[in-house]
């Protein structure tokens, strides 16, 4: 029972911080403060994230074959590639990088 | 998804995969459940994963101008996934197509995984093996770099990635994104302090 109580709360809580977002009225967001603010903290929030999903294991830091498949993308995307070609250069490289046992 | 091994059942699984709709919080509710702790202890830590969605939402309020009627159906799209497509797209059009497109069909494997996962068919093997687990940054860096175009998002992109990095081994999981998040008032507030000396006020939002 207390595991769905768990379910139904972490439900609830975060569908309402998805829709607390989208719900502030336009009149807020027509501030010029409010509007740079907005679309910067996704720039902050998916910087954050690529960073810890390539360089994090759990709650540690690590250095591993992800940071070359990421280097690799990086350099992809400096070449102006295609999307695709910039997912594939990151999956190619990391995993050949762990079969060289990296 | 890891749950079935934690004690959940099939149909708690999945309800939790359909209705909570956000990877990182489903992890860690079922990562706290698992290791014990209370429902309500568990249920916080899995909330603080889910607050940034909050902020994804004041910018797609904006981007998609959806229709009041839309607004709760469309919230539990928003996601990483899909505020990442959304703000790369040059258009109000492609960005709510993007927002569809992506939400859905994220929807439906995201889901269908779980179901797979739960019923026990992983017999896909070691998908790290073949440098998967690298795809995933690469999308959001691929998503990230149309968006670094001055050096204010330069800055606020440098400082949230120290910021995530930094607090990961000391915060518990959630609270360093958010914080990271805070590079962004961080950095306009010092633009602001500079650029009010110059009257420079030249960036406009797109």
């Amino acid at each position: 029972m207390s595991i769905w109580i768990a379910i139904g709360v972490t439900v609830i809580g975060c569908y309402a911080v998805k829709l607390a977002g989208l719900l502030v009225p336009a009149g807020v967001l027509e501030r010029p403060l409010v509007r740079r603010l907005a679309a910067l903290l996704p720039v902050a929030l998916l910087a954050a994230l690529t960073a810890q999903q390539a360089f994090s294991d759990g709650q540690s830091l690590v250095l591993d074959a992800r940071a070359a498949g990421l280097a690799a993308a990086a350099v992809a995307l400096m070449l102006r590639a295609p999307f695709l070609l910039v997912i594939g250069a990151a999956v190619v490289v990391t995993a050949g990088v762990r079969a060289l046992g990296g | 998804m890891t749950s079935a091994g934690s004690g959940l059942t099939l149909l708690q699984t999945c309800a939790l995969s359909l209705l909570v709709f956000t990877g990182a919080s489903q992890f860690a509710l079922v990562g706290a459940l698992a290791a014990g702790g209370g429902p309500f202890t568990a249920a916080a830590g899995a909330f603080f994963l889910g607050v940034r969605n909050a902020f994804y939402g004041l910018r797609l309020s904006q981007l998609l101008a959806l229709p009041r009627a839309v607004r709760p159906f469309a919230a539990q799209w928003v996601i990483d996934e899909t505020a990442a497509v959304s703000l790369a797209q040059p258009t109000r059009r492609a960005a709510r197509l993007g927002f569809v497109v992506t939400g859905l069909s994220l929807y439906v494997l995201w889901n269908l995984t779980t179901l797979l996962g739960a019923l026990g068919a992983e017999a896909i093997g070691d998908t790290d093996a073949w440098g998967l687990d690298a795809a995933g940054p690469a999308v959001f860096l691929a998503l990230l770099a149309p968006m670094l175009r001055t050096g204010t998002e330069r800055t606020v992109a440098g400082l949230a990635v120290l910021l995530g990095l930094g607090l990961l081994p000391v915060l518990p999981a959630g609270v360093p994104v958010l914080v990271a998040a805070l590079a962004a008032p961080a950095v306009l507030w010092a633009r602001g302090r500079r650029g009010g000396a110059r009257g420079d006020v030249t960036e406009e939002d797109r």
